[in-house]
Formats: structure tokens, C-alpha cells, sequence
């Protein structure tokens, strides 16, 4: 019951999130003619038989049924400055987002959980102070900064990594390493105070009553209390991390669906900014539908409950 | 019986010196911490208030002589290529980005705490059509909603401050709702009704006051978020292209000159994210202030 009820409604958030996107860009001002046509030279003519060909002309319940039902289909529409379908752009360039999206929450989730547990564990201590700064820090640094300092650092003078590029794991170390430091911060502090929460429950005196040693008590029964919202946390920040690499891949001119978004906007190629848009949307909900099943993994609640 | 009121009333008394020697300690310790955030809010917003008495020169002013200098004692972030004295561009330029992060925090947060409230005062059908619309606005990503707005509607100030705005309008609405379904079923309320008071004036009176804190404290984190989207929004180019520049565009452009002098985007990062760490600094202590379990951490 709680995994086709969780399915459903994350198909019903799919399909507003599809009326949303046409939404926003259907009632922005902007015209995708004056982005094809040069408006010094374009008769009138021109402009009305290019309205028609993409059927913008139409009243607005035509188009949106066209739309809806192409997307279905799964025609995103076709890039309005090369033509070419906005399905396979983003199919070509999501690989090296996918990545970079893979390795930058790995960075995020590894150094999150250990420094939040140790953090909360040694509390007060050198490491707490260390798990707070960085919490602190990861969470108040613009990525287009920190990721240019990463560039100065290590390439520039160190000359460990490239600045740029798309190829090869070396170029993969410094973008993913800006995005994670972001996702490391909010899950230290979130992990952090999740287990101090946990650590002051009567429950925990009673396992150390029952003689459990501290290592037990703390890795198997605490911990595992914490990771649910921490589990909670790294779905929500897939797709915020997924969304920051319209930020970063500007800054380390890497190939992906976040530079192309950039690019099209500058462009004012809607169909290209909406495809990506709802593509991200989709990712993210299906992370989270994920997230969701999990718990029925992690937290034994949850299984009893439905 | 009076034996043991007393030893107890003893006991209570040593305790609470005790607590009190505890919280005092603590109390120095973050509470520097937190009074070095304020100081850094309070500078950064003077610069914004009366930026020519702090900067020591014109943003706009070309200084021939020294172009591309190194930080030093006559320019203390060094200068740019046109010249111009980078801290006077960082200080005149926290006027718009200081602008952009609080007008998105109050329309996003009135507006999302609205919504919030209705939601969650109401509930029943409107509850679950707003929610639901609620879910959908969270589907998509701040950072790329805000760029769709921004990008949609082109380059300006208000423009900007809208797209942030609406970007952080579902997270507002969602602790808005929680905290005022969570007021709705005391006692308190529960007791007003019973006295006759009227849904309205319960709402007003009532929930809506003690229902503000954790809103007030996400907007003052919110201020923080703001700025980093806002400056995110800038350093892609959808930024307003004025004669002072605000800390996200600067930046961006002092890019370009990454290998000659790194000076010109560096020190607009440094303000965000100063700005950014102390209002984070502040936001963590009011809402520790408000969880009476924290606060004894």
C-alpha cells in the first residue's frame, strides 16, 4: 500500500510538474520567432507563416494538448536554433552530468556522514569544531567561487588537475569536489544534530544498561536512527546537486544538460530550458520515490505501518 | 516532611547555581561567535546604507596610473583592469546584492508564508490542492526555476528579485503549514473556541503569533540563500548590468582575468560568503533559542 500510494502521487506530481513548465514559459512574456528570425529583416509575413508552422498561432488549449501529448510521447520539441530534437541534446549530454552529479554526492554523503557522526560523537571536541566549520563554510560558499579558488589552488600553481574539460576522471576531481563540498555541508549539520537528538533519548540508557558496549550502542542503534533524515537529505540534494551543475559547469566549461540550459537561455531557445527543466524535475522526483522505498529498508516503522 | 522540603529546596538551589555557572560559560563561548556574525552584518549593511563613507574612493573612477595592482596598503583588494579600486566596488556593490537577498526574503516569505497559513488554518480540500501545487513548485530545483524566471523576463533588479523570490516560496509554505497545524490543536485554541471566540479573530490572536518563529528564523537563513542564488543568478550573465556591479557580476567578471590577477574575484567571494557564514551564524543561534532541547547543547 505505501509503495503504490508513494508511486502514484509521484506520478501525479510528474504530470503538474509537465502542466507548470509549459505554465511558466507560456505565460512569460518572450516570443520564439525573434529568436529565429532576425527582426531587421522578417516581413510580417514571415513571422506569421513561422507562428504557424510551430503553432503558436493557436489558442492556448490547442497548444497545450499538442504539448502535453507530445511530451508523452516523448518528443521534447525541437531546439529553435539548430532544429535538433531537445530529447537527444539533453540524452547526449546527460552522461557527464550524470557523473559528475554521481561523484560530487558520494563526496558529499561519505565526508557528511563520517565527519556528522564522529562530530556528534566526540562532542565538543577538536572534531566537532572541524565538522562545524566545514558544515558552516560548505553551506555559505557560492560554487562559483569556491570552484574558482579550486582552480587557482590546484591548477593554476599546483597544477595537480585541469581547470577545464570534459574527458577523464582528472577533470572530473575539482567540479565534483566544489558541488560536494555544498552537500557535505548540509549533511554534517544535519547528521550532527540528528545524532546528539538521538544520543539524549532514554532509550539509549537503557542499551547501555542492558550492557551493550558504547561501540554497538553508538554505530548500530544510534546511527542508524540518524540516517533516516540524512537519507532523507541526500535525495533532496541529488536534485539540487543536479541543478548546481548549470553553475559549475560554467565555471569548469565542462559539457553537460546544465551548460546547455545556460546556453539556451542566453539564446532564448525555450524548448531547450523547458526539456531540461522537466527532465531535472523528473530525475528528482524519482530519487525521491526512491529515497521513500528506502526507508522501508532502513526504519521497520515504516514496514508495520502501511 | 519539612526536613526533606528543605534538603530539596537546598538541593534545587545548588543545581540551579550550577546550571546557571553552565550557561554562563556557554554563553561567552558561542555568544562571541555570534556577537562577530552581527558585527559583520552590521558592517556589510552600513556599507550598503552610506557606501561613500566607508569606500575610499568612487566605484566609477578610473585611476590611469594603477591599473591591475596587487592588494596593498593604498588598494586593499588591489585594482582591475579599468583601474578602479576593487574594495569601493565591493563596498558600493553590497547595495544591490544586500537588496536582491532581503526583498526576495520578504516577498518569498510573505508570500510562502501565507500561503502556509491558509493551507494550514483551512484545511481540508484547499489544504490538499495547495499542498499538492506546493510538492509541484518543489519538483524543480531552485536554482532552475529561478534562472527560467530570471531568463524569461530579462535583466533587472526586480526581475531578479523575483524569480529568487518564487524559487523559495514552497519551503516557507511548507513550515508555515506544519507550525500552524501544529498551534491549531492546543488547548489554548481549543479553549478560545469553546469561549465563543470567532475563527478569525482565533487565527489572528492566536495561531498566527505563535506561529511565526520558525518562519522568521528560515528568513533569516532565507537572507543567505537569497544572495547565493541571487549572486548565482549574476555570475551566469542574467545579472543587471548597471555602472557598479554587485558582488555576483563582478565576480564573474573578474574571471577572465583568473591568471593575472586573482585579486578581482576573489575578494567579491570573500564578501558573499562572510555575508552569507554570519547570517547562517545568527540563523543557527535563533533557532537554537527557540529549541529549549538545543540550547543546552
Amino acid at each position: 500500500m505505501f509503495i503504490a500510494g508513494r508511486i502514484l502521487s509521484s506520478l501525479l506530481v510528474i504530470a503538474g510538474t509537465l502542466v507548470l513548465v509549459f505554465a511558466i514559459l507560456y505565460v512569460l512574456p518572450g516570443d520564439p520567432t525573434d529568436t529565429m528570425l532576425d527582426p531587421s529583416v522578417a516581413t510580417p509575413e514571415m513571422v506569421a507563416n513561422l507562428k504557424h508552422q510551430l503553432g503558436t498561432d493557436q489558442p492556448f488549449y490547442i497548444q497545450f494538448s499538442r504539448y502535453i501529448s507530445d511530451m508523452v510521447r516523448g518528443d521534447f520539441g525541437n531546439s529553435l536554433l539548430n532544429s535538433e530534437p531537445v530529447l537527444n541534446k539533453i540524452i547526449d549530454h546527460f552522461p557527464a552530468t550524470l557523473a559528475l552529479t554521481a561523484v560530487s554526492a558520494l563526496v558529499a554523503a561519505v565526508f557528511g556522514l563520517v565527519l556528522g557522526v564522529l562530530s556528534a560523537i566526540h562532542r565538543n571536541g577538536p572534531i566537532d569544531l572541524i565538522a562545524r566549520v566545514v558544515g558552516l563554510f560548505g553551506i555559505s560558499m557560492p560554487t562559483f567561487w569556491s570552484g574558482i579558488l579550486l582552480i587557482v589552488l590546484f591548477s593554476l600553481n599546483l597544477g595537480w588537475f585541469p581547470a577545464m574539460g570534459s574527458g577523464g576522471w582528472k577533470t572530473l576531481v575539482l567540479p565534483a569536489l566544489t558541488l560536494g563540498i555544498v552537500g557535505a555541508g548540509f549533511i554534517v549539520r544535519m547528521v550532527r544534530s540528528s545524532m546528539l537528538d538521538i544520543i539524549n533519548e532514554h532509550f539509549m540508557l537503557t542499551l547501555r544498561a542492558k550492557g551493550l558496549s558504547e561501540r554497538i550502542v553508538m554505530y548500530k542503534h544510534a546511527l542508524r536512527n540518524a540516517l533516516i533524515p540524512a537519507v532523507t537529505m541526500v535525495g533532496m540534494l541529488i536534485g539540487e546537486m543536479l541543478a548546481g551543475t548549470v553553475v559549475i559547469e560554467t565555471v569548469f566549461s565542462r559539457q553537460g544538460i546544465g551548460r546547455i540550459m545556460s546556453d539556451a537561455l542566453m539564446a532564448k531557445d525555450l524548448p531547450v530550458v523547458q526539456g531540461v527543466i522537466f527532465f531535472t524535475a523528473l530525475i528528482y522526483v524519482i530519487v525521491n520515490l526512491l529515497v521513500d522505498l528506502s526507508y522501508t529498508v532502513i526504519d521497520p516503522r515504516v514496514r508495520r505501518s502501511t | 516532611m519539612r526536613e526533606a522540603a528543605t534538603a530539596s529546596t537546598i538541593w534545587q538551589k545548588q543545581r540551579g547555581r550550577r546550571l546557571a555557572a553552565i550557561r554562563f560559560r556557554r554563553f561567552t563561548a558561542s555568544n562571541l561567535f555570534v556577537l562577530g556574525a552581527v558585527t559583520v552584518v552590521l558592517f556589510i549593511v552600513a556599507c550598503a546604507i552610506v557606501p561613500s563613507i566607508i569606500a575610499p574612493y568612487s566605484p566609477t573612477e578610473m585611476l590611469t596610473d594603477s591599473i591591475m595592482q596587487p592588494p596593498s596598503a593604498a588598494h586593499l583588494f588591489g585594482t582591475d583592469y579599468f583601474g578602479r579600486d576593487i574594495f569601493s566596488v565591493v563596498v558600493y556593490g553590497s547595495r544591490d546584492s544586500l537588496f536582491i537577498g532581503f526583498a526576495s526574503v520578504i516577498v518569498g516569505g510573505l508570500a510562502g508564508g501565507a500561503i502556509g497559513a491558509l493551507s494550514g488554518y483551512a484545511g481540508g480540500w484547499l489544504d490538499a490542492v495547495l499542498m499538492r501545487c506546493n510538492d509541484i513548485l518543489m519538483t524543480i530545483p531552485g536554482i532552475l526555476l529561478a534562472l527560467a524566471i530570471a531568463g524569461a523576463l530579462g535583466k533587472s533588479l526586480f526581475n531578479i528579485v523575483l524569480a529568487v523570490a518564487v524559487a523559495s516560496i514552497p519551503g516557507y509554505a511548507r513550515i508555515m503549514r506544519s507550525q500552524i497545524i501544529s498551534i491549531k490543536g492546543r488547548t489554548f485554541i481549543q479553549a478560545s473556541q469553546a469561549a465563543g471566540a470567532s475563527p478569525l479573530h482565533i487565527f489572528w490572536k492566536h495561531v498566527l503569533p505563535n506561529s511565526l518563529s520558525p518562519l522568521l528564523v528560515m528568513a533569516t537563513i532565507g537572507v543567505g540563500t537569497s544572495i547565493l542564488t541571487g549572486s548565482g543568478l549574476s555570475f551566469l550573465g542574467l545579472g543587471v548590468l548597471r555602472e557598479v556591479p554587485d558582488w555576483g557580476t563582478l565576480l564573474s567578471q573578474g574571471r577572465g582575468y583568473l591568471t593575472v590577477a586573482w585579486w578581482i574575484c576573489t575578494f567579491p567571494g570573500v564578501a558573499i560568503t562572510l555575508f552569507v557564514l554570519a547570517v547562517n551564524i545568527i540563523g543557527d543561534r535563533l533557532r537554537d533559542q527557540l529549541d529549549p532541547k538545543k540550547s543546552m547543547r
